[in-house]
């Protein structure tokens, strides 16, 4: 059980080093790449919950597929959204 | 994984009745994802339409209280998943505590969100009510606005995911879910309070970050 304590430990430390970081990238001179820096930082952050927080690693096939479904729903959402905004 | 499962019926086997717990909770969590992904599809395009605006009314928002929020949220999910843990190793009490800890980060952060949003009332960035800003004119106040509705409804999910944690909490601390054979109840609670979390994840940078 420690080791496995331990592990969650790291990964809340991992995700503390993550909010710090998309807070500094805020202020630093990264312009328009900003918003993608603080992305990816989400996403990032986001896995790591999915994947041990959420046990999806614990998980066979046919559950990691049903819990990332979302992604392909939201997929086809904001594809589509975007295909119209942006080609106005 | 699943050895300290107790079976019940319909299933055949441990681990098939754990697939089909963790399955179910997964899509509904999905649904979940498409309500607040529309929303955060939606803000994300706003700040690509009206650029300047969503960084003029990000920079009126309260960040360091976001950003403290999105610690508090994310050290009350390590709480979570070490009382998940706990639950699997038939610890009660310590099962409980951890619950307990994380309802009271959940409690912490509604109470800054609370006082953030009476900072945004004094600063005139309410939709209806108040003195409005000169802020809220033009573009920026429907940026504002998508901030409120965001916001006000990850904090219903908040108020959800504690009433789900409380009762976890209680039904493990009577012994009306005996562990680890019912752990499966602090398991589904757990998941339900990190997809909250997550949810909070991306409204930080959404809008708190979005000051250009």
């Amino acid at each position: 059980m420690p080791r496995q304590a331990l592990t969650l430990v790291g990964v809340w430390v991992a995700l503390m080093a993550l909010l710090a970081t998309t807070i500094a990238a805020t202020f630093g001179p990264f312009g328009a790449w900003k918003a993608a820096i603080n992305l990816s930082v989400a996403f990032c952050k986001a896995g790591l919950i999915f994947w041990v927080f959420m046990h999806l690693r614990e998980q066979r096939g046919i559950a990691r597929v049903v819990a990332l479904s979302f992604l392909l729903w939201l997929a086809i959402l904001m594809g589509l959204t975007l295909a119209d905004v942006l080609s106005r | 994984m699943s050895e300290y499962v107790t079976l019940r019926e319909p299933y055949a086997a441990r681990r098939q009745q754990s697939d089909a717990d963790f399955l179910g909770m997964y899509v509904f969590l999905a649904t979940e994802a498409m309500l607040f992904g529309a929303l955060m599809c939606l803000t994300f395009l706003y700040r690509t339409q009206h650029p300047q605006a969503s960084a003029l009314a990000a920079q009126h928002m309260q960040l360091w209280i976001g950003a403290a929020n999105t610690g508090i949220l994310l050290t009350s999910s390590l709480f979570v998943a070490l009382g998940v843990l706990a639950a699997r190793h038939g610890q009660r009490r310590t099962t409980a505590g951890m619950l307990a800890g994380a309802m009271a980060l959940g409690v912490v952060f509604l109470t800054l969100k609370g006082i953030e949003y009476g900072l945004d009332y004094r600063d005139g960035l309410m939709p209806v009510i108040g003195h409005p800003s000169p802020v809220r004119q033009g573009p920026a106040g429907l940026f504002i606005d998508l901030y409120f509705v965001a916001t006000a409804l990850h904090a219903l999910h908040m108020i959800v995911g504690l009433v789900v944690l409380g009762t976890a909490a209680t039904l493990v601390l009577r012994g009306a879910k005996r562990l680890p054979g019912q752990a499966v109840v602090v398991e589904m609670s757990g998941l339900y309070w990190h997809f909250v979390d997550v949810v909070w994840v991306f409204l930080f940078p959404i809008f708190y970050l979005a000051r250009g």
